[in-house]
């Protein structure tokens, strides 16, 4: 099993560590995983983009062309990589702020309201682990556990109050896929 | 401990503590600043000492005094800092210093960019600074790799005292991927009876210099130290070979770029075609012996580099004209994707075929 993710947005949308938390929770059931940042001046105010790799087999290249999993959070993002997903991806967007597109009929688009669920939970910059929680549902690659306990890492001991929040918001993704 | 997730510019960093490294003198600059960090928040806890120099300059001054001391010392910088390292590098080399000096290089020429790039590859190879010498020049293509090359690099600066290069760039710098720091280490202890730690009676003044206005004894230096660079290109090359035991074209490349070539390496395996890859591992000195071997037996070869052709120079000196050495390259930081590749994969073997 291979998953080549590039998750994209806004500066501050959280994608770096959206990136580190697929990563540390990949790390925890023993497969091979990369993380490269964007880290050029686009990440203050424009787009930043974290590339992760998580396969049974060793990684090559942590640079992806043709990722089969893209996680747009926000438009101008979205229109960077839309053609490059490879063929039959999952591209998980968040429909609040992306729309107005030309639809390709050779990918799984998945069109979720993350901002709005965000909301509800009581946060809109959570809006990323929504489409976390439906990218592990839909690709089986990691389990929710895995993800959860890689909050603790990430997240470490000063953000730990934020970690209640961040899970339910995975939940919520993952409710969406079920739906 | 297991496998631990860290930035590849924090792994040098602790790679380089557990190889005994307790003196680091560095400046910042962006994409190496992690390792400064990490040496400056390290260091203290095993009772070594960071120094945050004025300039790059300083710096590795400095790092040529803590080396006359006899102690291991690791300075770093990127692209730009490094180039101003060079005098330095030529003193250390002419005084037979052994050091670590780290290079996390970055788009160029000039101040350039902080994207990922190789085009210091000549500078690091061919001596870099004035007079005629050479430094081992290491470039790891994984996290993994810098724990066990950063043990080597320190092994190798005091086994030959010479300062030694580890070269990487911005992508090696920045990313993460699970490290083991629990490898099989080289412990070899070094008798530094050559140190200036100051005489109680047990004989002459030791003196280390650069300086030696004695033509007659400034050549003899000379050829002793081509001496010693003839013993470490006989013993130190270090060179991977993938699928190279039926390829029919080859592809060469280092460090990060080499990963990028794996994964399109694979993809024409999967069409059926049969390519391998030649990766330097020591840069200097360079695996001529293996890829003038391989030029023998394959019959076209690419060299793929993040610059405009450097590594690829070596690479036709070895191959002697056998077969074409073509080149593909991308600058300024711009980083090849695998399709590219895979694209000059296919017209290499297109053209082989004519």
């Amino acid at each position: 099993m291979k998953e080549e993710i590039i998750i994209a947005g806004f500066g501050g949308q959280g994608v770096m560590s959206m990136g580190q938390f697929l990563t540390y929770a990949g790390l925890k059931e023993g497969k091979e995983v990369t993380w490269f940042p964007s880290y050029g001046p686009e990440q203050r105010g424009g787009t930043a983009n974290v590339s992760v790799v998580i396969s049974d087999q060793p990684v090559d290249s942590p640079v992806i062309d043709e990722p089969t999993a893209f996680l747009a959070l926000n438009k101008p993002s979205f229109n960077k990589f839309y053609s490059h997903v490879k063929e039959s991806g999952n591209i998980f967007i968040n429909s609040d702020l992306i729309t107005n597109y030309a639809k390709r009929n050779d990918v799984v688009i998945h069109e979720i309201t993350a901002t709005q669920i965000a909301q509800h939970i009581g946060n809109e910059r959570i809006a990323g682990m929504v489409l976390l929680g439906a990218f592990i549902e839909k690709t089986g690659i990691l389990s929710k556990e895995s993800l959860y306990s890689a909050l603790k890492d990430v997240l470490g001991e000063s953000k730990k109050h934020l970690i209640p929040m961040n899970k339910k918001a995975i939940l919520e993704g993952i409710h969406v896929m079920q739906d | 401990m297991g496998k631990v997730l860290m930035k590849g510019n924090e792994v040098i960093g602790e790679s380089a503590i557990q190889a005994g490294c307790k003196y680091f003198f560095g400046y910042p600059i962006t994409p190496q600043s992690e390792l400064v960090a990490y040496m400056a928040q390290r260091l203290p806890e095993v009772e070594g000492l960071f120094l945050q120099a004025e300039s790059e300059v300083a710096a590795i001054n400095m790092v040529y005094g803590a080396s006359s001391a006899g102690v291991r010392v690791m300075t770093s910088s990127s692209s730009p800092g490094f180039s101003l390292k060079q005098e330095g590098i030529s003193f250390l080399a002419s005084a037979e210093l052994p050091a670590v000096i780290v290079n996390i290089a970055r788009g160029g020429p000039g101040l350039g960019n902080i994207q990922p790039s190789q085009s210091d590859y000549f500078q690091a190879t061919k001596g870099g600074g004035h007079g005629d010498y050479n430094t081992p020049v290491l470039a790891p293509s994984s996290l993994q790799e810098i724990v066990e090359l950063t043990d080597e690099a320190f092994r190798i600066a005091d086994e030959y005292r010479t300062p030694v290069i580890l070269l990487g760039d911005g992508m090696l710098g920045q990313m993460m991927e699970p490290v083991d720091f629990e490898v099989t280490k080289d412990n070899k202890e070094f008798q530094k009876d050559w140190a200036t730690t100051g005489t109680v009676g047990d004989g002459p003044p030791k003196t280390i210099t650069s300086l030696d206005l004695d033509d007659v004894r400034l050549e003899e230096r000379n050829k002793q130290l081509q001496i010693k660079y003839k013993k470490i290109k006989a013993t130190e090359t270090k060179v991977e070979c993938y699928l190279m035991d039926d390829a029919e074209v080859a592809v060469v490349a280092y460090g990060t770029v080499s990963r990028i070539v794996r994964s399109a390496i694979k993809r024409a395996r999967d069409n059926g075609i049969k390519v391998g890859l030649i990766r330097p591992i020591s840069l200097w000195p360079f695996p001529v012996e293996k890829i003038a071997y391989y030029s023998n037996k394959v019959k076209s070869i690419i060299t793929v580099e993040m610059n405009a052709g450097q590594m690829v120079e070596d690479v036709r000196l070895a191959v002697e004209g056998k077969v074409p050495v073509t080149f593909y390259g991308r600058t300024g930081g711009v980083i090849p994707s695998i399709n590219e590749v895979h694209e000059q994969i296919l017209s290499m073997v297109n053209e082989v075929a004519k």
